[in-house]
């Protein structure tokens, strides 16, 4: 991959230039929309430099916001958002770690059927079963509350799947090794496993953060009232608003702040991120 | 401290699959028995049966005259050192050394002192804080003994702790384990597949071969007297020279039919294989047979000289064998040699493989 040829340089550098010019245009477009006013938006073409009224927009995207989406705040969505995208993420590596480490070390009848259980689900996609997981919220009163909103979305075969994987990578001595040591089942989850899995779970906490902040058709199910929805349905609701101007400066602004939390996400824990994926620590 | 005793002990993977047959072993306070054969022989099985890591399928394991067939490995009351070492990566070597103490609930000053203990003992003291990955071979291979030791176990098992250093390493590790186990006096099982460790470790030594016991005995017992053609061609570097004969009316005849004169030598009516090591052979100038033992005539195939000695390749009979001279050696490839085996350096093998007890 290293090579001294400084054309071969040169032109290596430019694709990747471009590429991160064509992938990051959109968001700084965004931004650059979120600080003009709703006329400078609305009379083309659009500037490429920063408006004057980012102060303006933030504040009344942030605080003067009452009665824009059906009278909820956008901190509220926010809100709403990071309770469902943790729970997700959370309650994911909870319940798939701990089955994964129990297909993978115990030995109890049934074992095969339970993993091909879960491997089958994820040959279903999520649309094909969205009609009786929806039946099934409804039964259970779970409309509108963050139980029915997180979760159907908690169990994970692709995250069962890959601590699979990584428990399959633990040498049996190790295994061994803490049971002469005297660790039952649940010392050895506790203080060889979980430690030795932190790597993973941070790549999976990034990955599942962002699904669950992005979703979008299983809230827009799930939630009638508006002091419920999510950010990304919010956002749709204000732009659909059909007796009134979509207020374009304040959709910018909103999507700004809807990046953000995932950007700081995986800004944050980017060294773990990177380190689960390309590298496990045995 | 603690005695170990194995009684008929077999294991059945599946529904037959034998993988140990069998097996009665005794091993007494303090000593190190070595189990050691070729891989597959089920020396493995048999040490994880005594940890308690595989399920004995039949038989008893005694430790400290106590049986522990039901008991887990943690309640044996022994530590193994592990082909891998099987350090837990993320933790330091201190915590590696005390975690099996601190899952048995010991105070916190105790462990200390005990880590600290065989920290010193090890020559580890400088490394307590640093993680197994910052660890050299030989000094993981420490701390998985330090591991085993601060527990004070009745019983430590060892599987194949050496074969992941190399050579020199090795050779210390062995001499350093051995006299460890001295100092501590506690009773231990050793496995390995080099018959060069085998044969220095032990106090006592078992021959393990298609998961039976060939032969027990104390190394140097087993070398000289070894029970089958298995033992006698697995113990020893390079191994003793078989060579099959068999009797007619006047006397002794090799497999190319080449008639050898050996006196007073009783062969079975259906032949028997002449064992001799390589080091028990007189190469001899003239063409004299020598009284009370067995003179060949070999054709050198090849000279290896390795430095303190040479090893002489040559063909008898047929058979390929080995004649290890002291320095150098002056023969050259075609020469011939004429060797002679002195009686009481002879031995005499059945078909079967099993020795035939000539005196």
């Amino acid at each position: 991959m290293i090579q001294n040829n400084p054309i071969g340089r040169l032109i290596a550098h430019a694709i990747l230039i471009i590429g991160i010019l064509i992938v990051a245009f959109p968001i700084y477009y965004t931004f650059i929309a979120s600080t003009q006013s709703l006329q400078e938006i609305l009379r083309p073409p659009l500037s490429l430099l920063p408006g004057g009224h980012f102060w303006e927009n933030y504040s009344a995207a942030l605080f003067g916001g009452v009665g824009r989406i059906g009278g909820v705040g956008v901190d509220r969505l926010l809100f709403n958002t990071l309770v469902m995208a943790l729970g997700i993420a959370i309650g994911k590596i909870c319940i798939s770690i701990l089955s994964a480490y129990a297909i993978v070390f115990f030995r109890f009848p049934g074992r095969m059927i339970f993993f091909w259980l879960i491997f089958i689900t994820l040959m279903l996609p999520v649309e094909v079963r969205i009609l009786p997981t929806y039946k099934i919220m409804v039964d259970l009163g779970l409309i509108d509350t963050y139980t029915g909103l997180i979760l159907p979305l908690m169990a994970s075969a692709t995250a069962t799947l890959l601590f699979r994987q990584f428990f399959m990578t633990i040498p049996g001595e190790l295994v061994e090794a803490a049971r002469v040591d005297g660790a039952g089942p649940w010392r050895f989850f506790k203080d060889i496993l979980l430690p030795l899995s932190k790597t993973n779970i941070a790549a999976l906490f990034v990955i599942l953060f962002i699904y669950g902040w992005t979703q979008y058709l299983w809230p827009l199910l799930m939630t009638n009232r508006n002091d419920m929805s999510t950010i990304v349905i919010g956002l749709r609701k204000m732009i659909s608003f059909a007796d009134a101007d979509t207020e374009w400066h304040l959709v910018m602004v909103t999507c700004i702040l809807a990046i953000l939390p995932p950007v700081l996400v995986v800004v944050l824990m980017q060294r773990w991120f990177v380190r689960g994926l390309v590298e496990t620590e045995k | 401290m603690a005695n170990v005793e194995l009684t008929n002990v077999r294991k059945v993977y599946g529904s037959s699959v034998e993988a140990v047959k069998g097996i009665n072993i005794a091993i007494d306070d303090g000593a190190l028995c070595v189990l050691v054969g070729p891989s597959g022989c089920g020396k493995s099985t048999l040490l994880r049966m005594i940890a308690g890591l595989e399920s004995i399928t039949d038989g008893t394991v005694k430790i400290d005259n106590k049986l522990v067939n039901d008991l887990g490995p943690a309640e044996r009351d022994i530590a193994m050192v592990f082909q891998n070492y099987a350090l837990y990566p993320h933790m330091k070597v201190y915590d590696n050394m005390a975690y099996g103490l601190r899952n048995r609930g010991m105070p916190k000053d105790q462990i200390d002192k005990r880590v600290k203990d065989a920290a010193q003992i090890l020559e580890l003291t400088q490394l307590l804080e640093r993680r197994p990955k910052e660890l050299s071979g030989g000094q993981r291979q420490r701390v998985a003994m330090g591991r085993a030791i601060v527990r004070s176990p009745k019983v430590f098992l060892f599987d194949e702790p050496l074969s992941n250093l190399d050579a020199k390493l090795r050779g210390q590790m062995r001499v350093e384990i051995k006299n460890l186990q001295r100092q501590l006096g506690v009773t231990s099982v050793y496995v390995t597949h080099d018959q060069l460790e085998a044969m220095t470790l032990a106090d006592i030594l078992v021959v393990m071969n298609a998961g039976s016991v060939e032969q027990i005995g104390a190394p140097l017992d087993i070398y000289e007297k070894p029970a089958s053609t298995f033992v006698a061609s697995f113990i020893g570097a390079p191994p003793m020279n078989l060579v099959p004969v068999t009797a007619d009316g006047s006397g002794l005849v090799l497999g190319d039919g080449t008639r050898i004169g050996a006196e007073g030598l009783v062969i079975p009516g259906n032949g028997a294989l002449i064992g001799f090591r390589p080091e028990d052979l007189e190469v001899s100038a003239g063409t004299d047979t020598h009284a009370g033992g067995l003179a060949l005539d070999l054709k050198v195939l090849g000279v290896e000289p390795v430095g303190a000695e040479s090893y002489v390749y040559g063909m008898v009979g047929g058979e390929r064998v080995v004649v290890r001279v002291p320095g150098r050696s002056t023969s050259q490839t075609e020469d011939h040699l004429r060797v002679i085996i002195p009686a009481d350096k002879l031995h005499l093998f059945g078909t079967d493989g099993k020795r035939i007890s000539s005196e």
